[in-house]
């Protein structure tokens, strides 16, 4: 074998080696590189009151109570709920609808006290009248997330 | 115009975005042009002496 | 591929292509700037933030092709033992870590209105973080060695190694829950950018192609004079030294 070919070898054995390792450790720290979890995540890994963790889904629609600074709303993922409460100011985009995510403990008695609400836009890009025509037309596609 | 440059309310983030942007290409390009000069400088009064020297050798 | 090794010739197909290059670059980066600024629409959620897109996008898909050419290169520099490869990755290096850092200041500069935060450590943030060190430590290792051809081994795998990140950062946003949004441009089907957006981008993701590669020339143009400086140099202490 020439020594250019098996360099070559070498190198193409090295990156697969690596890349089967980087495979595996990613796989295993799955959980530690979630930035976020949904609803159902929190209610399917009983997170204990008082952990700080970050919860991220859409602001439910009719869900927004607001108080001043202290303002209460539910985030759903579709299948599930957690209502939570916030004090400050919240986001631009924040909005009924709208992605968000926020980090915060749940207290005892379910309700997830945020420390900080993040608004999550999503990958659609457009002028505010193709989003009305679009909404009247019934053609909008919800949020995934 | 003045309309233009508040964009919305966001010219504070906006306009400084396009500066960044602009001022590293920009730092990219200057210094990489003097890194060049700097270069060929160094090279040319370099130069001299390697052509004298062969010109010595073929003389010898 | 060794008939690209002369770097004469390298350095007349250079200076051949580079009008060429200027010609594609300069109207794309005016009209992108135009129709970004000033012709294209708000966005419906975002207001005029959305700008700030026309350009951090093509800064960061920079980042992503200045690293695959720094791979690429210093695969066939390993391979092939070809010295232009080598120069060429050494010359890419700066580039994409100088596109790396505008993808990274317009993203927070964008992130604080839209968001609400300069700055979260997601998957996606975070591995274009990494990504900046690779580029930052393939120039350390550069400088790290005497020997060039030491250098370039050293700075190549690590630029090899580096690669499993390149996929990380871009599938972070599929694969794991990010306060990033998913990519806009690969989704087929619906329309995710509208046309009038869309425009601005592309032109600005032209232009940010033309820039890189008039830079990555111009350092490869002095990375061949350094070469030469330093190999008369060498003459030169050889030459004075007492026989």
């Amino acid at each position: 074998m020439k020594p250019k070919t098996r360099r070559l070898y070498v190198v193409l054995l090295a990156l697969l080696a690596l890349g089967t390792a980087a495979a595996l450790v990613l796989n295993a720290f799955e959980d530690n590189l979630v930035f976020f979890y949904s609803p159902t995540d929190l209610k399917a890994k009983n997170v204990p009151p008082g952990q700080a963790i970050r919860i991220g889904g859409l602001v439910e629609e009719g869900s927004l109570v607001k108080d001043g600074l202290n303002s209460h709303f539910k985030i759903t993922d579709g299948a599930q709920t957690v209502a939570v409460a916030y004090t400050g100011n919240l986001p631009d985009l924040f909005r009924e609808g709208q992605g968000i995510v926020t980090f915060g403990r749940l207290d005892a008695g379910g309700t997830f006290q945020a420390e900080e609400v993040l608004a999550k836009h999503d990958e659609n890009y457009m002028p505010p009248e193709v989003a009305d025509a679009l909404k009247a037309a019934g053609q909008w596609m919800p949020e995934r997330k | 115009m003045a309309e233009f440059f508040d964009m919305g309310g966001y010219a504070a983030y906006i306009w400084p975005a396009y500066g960044i942007a602009a001022g590293v290409i920009a730092c990219l390009f200057i210094w990489s042009w003097r890194g060049l000069k700097k270069a060929e400088q160094a090279e040319a009064a370099l130069g001299k002496r390697p052509r004298r020297r062969s010109a010595r050798v073929e003389r010898a | 591929m060794h008939r690209f090794a002369n770097p004469a010739r390298f350095l007349r197909l250079s200076r051949a292509i580079q009008p060429w290059i200027l010609a594609v670059t300069v109207p794309c980066l005016l009209a992108g700037l135009y129709l970004g600024l000033v012709e294209s629409p708000i966005d419906y959620q975002q207001k005029d933030t959305v700008r700030i897109m026309y350009v951090h996008v093509p800064a960061a898909w920079m980042a992503m092709f200045g690293y695959s050419s720094l791979a690429i290169a210093s695969a066939i520099g390993l391979i092939w033992k070809h010295p232009l490869a080598d120069l060429a990755g050494k010359a890419a290096a700066p580039i994409g870590a100088g596109f790396t850092i505008i993808a990274l200041a317009t993203g927070s500069l964008w992130g604080k209105p839209t968001w609400g935060t300069w700055w979260v450590w997601d998957a996606r943030l975070t591995s274009v973080v990494v990504l900046l060190f690779l580029y930052l430590g393939y120039m350390a290792l550069w400088n790290a060695f005497e020997q060039p051809q030491r250098a370039a081994r050293a700075a190549s795998i690590l630029a090899l190694v580096g690669i499993v990140n390149l996929p990380i950062i871009k599938f972070s946003v599929d694969w794991w829950n990010t306060l990033h949004q998913p990519a806009s441009i690969s989704r087929i089907g619906t329309p995710a950018i509208d046309p009038a957006m869309l425009r601005p981008l592309l032109l600005m993701g032209v232009a940010y192609l033309g820039l890189f590669l008039l830079l990555l020339l111009l350092r490869m143009r002095v990375e061949l004079a350094e070469r030469r400086v330093m190999a008369l140099q060498l003459a030169r202490s050889r030459d004075g030294e007492p026989s």
